[in-house]
């Protein structure tokens, strides 16, 4: 009941078990709560900026979907036009080669036109010279009626 | 808690029965006493608090605690959460201390609730009349062990935060001024020399009176018994922890004080 030397054998056991607590259970155990309320703390951050940034990526994902559209419209009304232009193009210059080959075949016709009464022409005359030397019985000095020829000729 | 089985039948003589299970297990004469079952159990509970918590410090596992490692984890917790509140300076010794108190007297205290013949039943079977306590705490040098260190990291707290001449100045001029200084010094030492005794005396006088309920009730016809002890025991899981509880939380109050200027 009395106070004694039991309170120094107490008083070492305490002291032993306060400094054993403090170094082998107290600092590990604090320093691991301490660690982990750090890293949960963490995590919850990079899950916030996680989510902003996703809502960032998103907003600039339909931003990028929305020009991607307005450009394939852009080209397409583009690409419209130019088909357009084209045949247009195409239309135009069908015409002009219709026209060029059409007159050259008309120059054609006609040199062949002419050329075919220049060979009639020639025939008749010939046929005429013909008729003329087989009415007259004799021949016609070709020199001396040339001049009369070259005028029925040019007559036919 | 239970019957008792010692070679003496309590109520032949509640008397020597009583005095018997107070008396404690002694070596040697006068001051150089030693009670060996409060050295012994001591030192038991506090190498059982040593051991667990090494095994947990060792396993720490942030992801995936343990048992045994929550719980240790609630009691640091929540020892943690006390000292913040109430202690403002920074000091890395208070809060082990405050856990340190918290769970060695919890389990010194604890150990209130094994039956009060126990030892003395184990002496009879080994043939040896054994009279011996095994709550630490029903022995005032326990409490006064504990009370003693506080007072002394009081002394020292108060020295390390306002120097020699404040703590000095304290004793003299506080609280009447200084034209009432001899009153103040009496007013300060009762003040202060309070502090260690309440400590002592309460946590000393509670489990004491406990055992002494326990013994009491170990008394009464057999039949009775268990028709008290067992809600005295009940009861006294509350009384254990509270008692515990409020030595932790004294110390660091009266650590906090000493921290701190009047």
């Amino acid at each position: 009941m009395n106070v004694n030397a039991t309170i120094i054998g107490q008083l070492i056991t305490f002291w032993i078990l306060i400094w054993f607590v403090m170094k082998y259970v107290w600092g590990p155990i604090t320093s691991m709560m301490e660690a982990r309320a750090k890293r949960i703390a963490d995590g919850l951050a990079a899950g916030e900026r996680g989510k902003h940034e996703l809502e960032l990526a998103s907003k600039r994902g339909t931003q990028v979907l929305h020009e991607a559209k307005q450009k394939a419209s852009e080209i397409l009304a583009q690409a419209e036009k130019r088909a357009g232009e084209i045949v247009e193009d195409g239309k135009a210059s069908g015409n002009v080669e219709r026209e060029r080959q059409l007159s050259l075949a008309k120059a054609e016709i006609e040199q062949e036109v002419h050329r075919a009464k220049e060979g009639l022409r020639q025939q008749v005359a010939d046929l005429a010279v013909a008729g003329a030397e087989k009415i007259l019985r004799r021949e016609i000095d070709a020199k001396a009626h040339a001049e009369l020829l070259a005028s029925i000729q040019s007559e036919l | 808690m239970s019957e008792a089985h010692s070679a003496m039948v309590p109520s032949d003589n509640p008397v020597m029965y009583i005095q018997h299970h107070l008396a404690n297990w002694k070596v040697g004469e006068g001051f150089w006493t030693w009670h060996l079952d409060t050295i012994l159990f001591g030192a038991l509970t506090a190498l059982a608090l040593m051991i667990v918590g090494r095994m947990v410090a060792k396993n720490l596992s942030a992801d995936a605690p343990t048992g045994l490692q929550s719980f240790l984890e609630l009691i640091v917790e929540f020892v943690d959460t006390q000292v913040k509140e109430s202690f403002h300076g920074h000091s890395p010794l208070i809060a082990p201390l405050a856990l340190t108190i918290f769970m060695w007297v919890f389990l010194m205290n604890a150990m209130d609730l094994l039956p009060v013949d126990l030892l003395a039943f184990i002496g009879n079977l080994a043939g040896v009349e054994l009279h011996a306590k095994m709550v630490p705490t029903t022995d005032l040098n326990t409490t006064f062990a504990m009370a003693i260190s506080v007072f002394v990291l009081i002394v020292y707290f108060s020295i390390k935060a306002k120097g020699v001449l404040g703590f000095g100045k304290e004793f003299l001029y506080l609280p009447f001024g200084k034209y009432l200084m001899p009153v103040n010094v009496v007013m300060k030492l009762v003040e202060e020399l309070a502090k260690p005794v309440s400590l002592g005396m309460r946590l000393f006088g509670n489990m004491y009176a406990g055992e002494l309920i326990f013994l009491l009730i170990a008394l009464l016809p057999f039949w009775v018994q268990p028709l008290l002890s067992a809600p005295w025991a009940i009861f006294h899981i509350l009384i254990i922890t509270l008692q515990a509880f409020i030595f932790m939380i004294l110390t660091i109050v009266y650590l906090s004080l000493a921290h701190e200027e009047h």
